[in-house]
């Protein structure tokens, strides 16, 4: 090891007054730490603390759902790759807790948001907490996701909420790089083996009507993702599935799927067993 | 020596211990070198204030380098050392400075390109192996590389191989 690397190892071991240490898994502080926390008139309190939580909850649960590809994807690489997307969620997630509850104002921060709410107070869309499936069909839902949220950033890039205008001009970077990821594997997989083109189309059958949902929670991005869609379902010599509408809850409203409560279950099991731990 | 060249030195020794930070991820890079320390302040009242902004949103290495920033102004003199973060604007690959980009290529990462230029809008999908720039080897200097990986073991990070000299290397990817 360089020196420069026992600096960064050793500084880990030290003791500061400043206790941000993430490397020991404690000491989160607020990621918006040191930001200006006013929200703009005009803003509706409420209304906006809604609208980043449904962000965030998209984000987190979505996070989840990648880390647990962790240990099991084809191959080291693409582990790799889902856990940074993954990451990438969870920051953006962290940031719209943070945001949601200064809004809110109602003392809640993103801990709170994130491990003390029960599945019926979530508010993601039902694709997010969907289970994996085969690596098609977390393909599949991946595009879906990251085409629609890239959509939803790139329009609140603008937004009269400078702290919210500045977590999506950042998010749409790295969504960027997500929706290219998601989409050069449908192209491998559907324009691939008769095997993984079968899968695919499964996938797609299974998944498509949920972009209903998706259009619903944010209409203006209609247009676009269903672009982006098509344009990679032909590069990917793939059909779009017939319109088939299937009933569904609204995540929106709080209906969700058995399981987001699973899911939950497994992401707050830590933090509830124990609330006033610190370590 | 006048109260304003005293704030001066002051604002100058800040300056320079919050620079000379290092990446908790990129320990050859400086947060200078790398472009996340946007301002520092020296107050009449002898507090310091750094302003950071992250990488990537999710970075974890941001807490760790607030933390060593405060440190580094508590051991330059500054009793009261506050560290503020700045979203905006979004932190670029383009920030990295000239100094950077040569210690990131002789640590044997290849450094980024120019960051894709985005208008105002729809991101437009682009298929198809559509990196034009060239990333050179660190370690042989052949143009001949390819991508393996858009994602490597930290976020800001893509995963390369020369085809010359067979060698695996990681690139910053731009953003």
């Amino acid at each position: 090891m360089s020196s420069d690397d026992d600096h960064v190892y050793l500084s880990l071991a030290e003791g500061h007054a400043d206790d941000a240490r993430w490397a020991f898994g404690t000491g989160f502080e607020d990621p918006l730490h040191g930001v200006d926390q006013t929200l703009p008139e005009g803003v509706d309190a409420e209304a906006h603390a809604a609208f980043c939580l449904a962000l965030a909850d998209d984000a987190l649960v979505a996070a989840q759902r990648l880390a647990q590809w962790i240990t099991l994807a084809p191959e080291l690489e693409e582990e790799v790759a889902l856990a940074n997307i993954g990451l990438d969620l969870l920051g953006q997630a962290r940031l719209l807790y943070a945001r949601a509850g200064q809004a809110e104002g109602a003392g809640r921060d993103e801990d709170a948001l994130a491990y003390f709410r029960d599945p019926s107070e979530f508010r993601n869309v039902i694709l997010a907490e969907l289970p994996n499936g085969d690596f098609a069909h977390s393909m599949v839902k991946l595009l879906l996701l990251t085409s629609w949220r890239l959509a939803q950033l790139a329009g609140l890039a603008e937004h009269p909420d400078p702290v919210l205008a500045a977590v999506a001009r950042k998010g749409v970077s790295e969504l960027t790089y997500h929706r290219d990821h998601a989409a050069q594997w449908a192209i491998r997989l559907g324009d691939g083996t008769e095997e993984s083109a079968r899968r695919m189309r499964e996938a797609l059958a299974e998944l498509w009507p949920y972009r209903a949902e998706l259009y619903a929670a944010a209409p203006e991005t209609r247009d676009e993702v269903e672009a982006v869609l098509t344009q990679v379902l032909g590069a990917a010599r793939l059909a779009a599935p017939a319109e088939t509408p299937v009933s569904m809850g609204r995540g929106r409203d709080g209906q969700h799927t058995e399981h987001l409560a699973e899911l939950l279950a497994e992401l707050q099991s830590v933090a509830r067993a124990d609330p006033e731990a610190t370590w | 020596m006048s109260a304003v060249t005293a704030l001066g030195t002051r604002l100058t020794a800040a300056h320079a211990a919050a620079a000379a930070v290092r990446d908790p991820e990129l320990p050859m890079l400086t947060l200078a070198d790398l472009g996340v320390l946007r301002e520092v302040r020296v107050d009449e009242d002898g507090s310091a204030t750094a302003v950071l902004t992250p990488t990537y949103t999710g970075c974890p290495a941001l807490a760790e380098m607030r933390a060593d920033v405060a440190a580094a102004l508590r051991d330059a003199g500054f009793a009261e050392a506050r560290v503020e973060t700045q979203l905006s604007p979004a932190w670029s690959t383009d920030d990295i400075t000239a100094e950077g980009r040569r210690k990131l290529a002789e640590a044997g990462i290849a450094p980024p390109g120019a960051a894709p230029k985005r208008a105002a809008g729809p991101v437009p999908l682009t298929l198809g192996p559509t990196r034009a720039a060239v990333v050179h080897c660190p370690h042989c200097g052949s143009a001949d590389t390819e991508e393996t990986s858009r994602f490597g073991a930290t976020a800001c990070k893509a995963l390369r191989r020369c085809r010359a000299c067979r060698e695996p290397f990681e690139q910053v990817k731009e953003i």
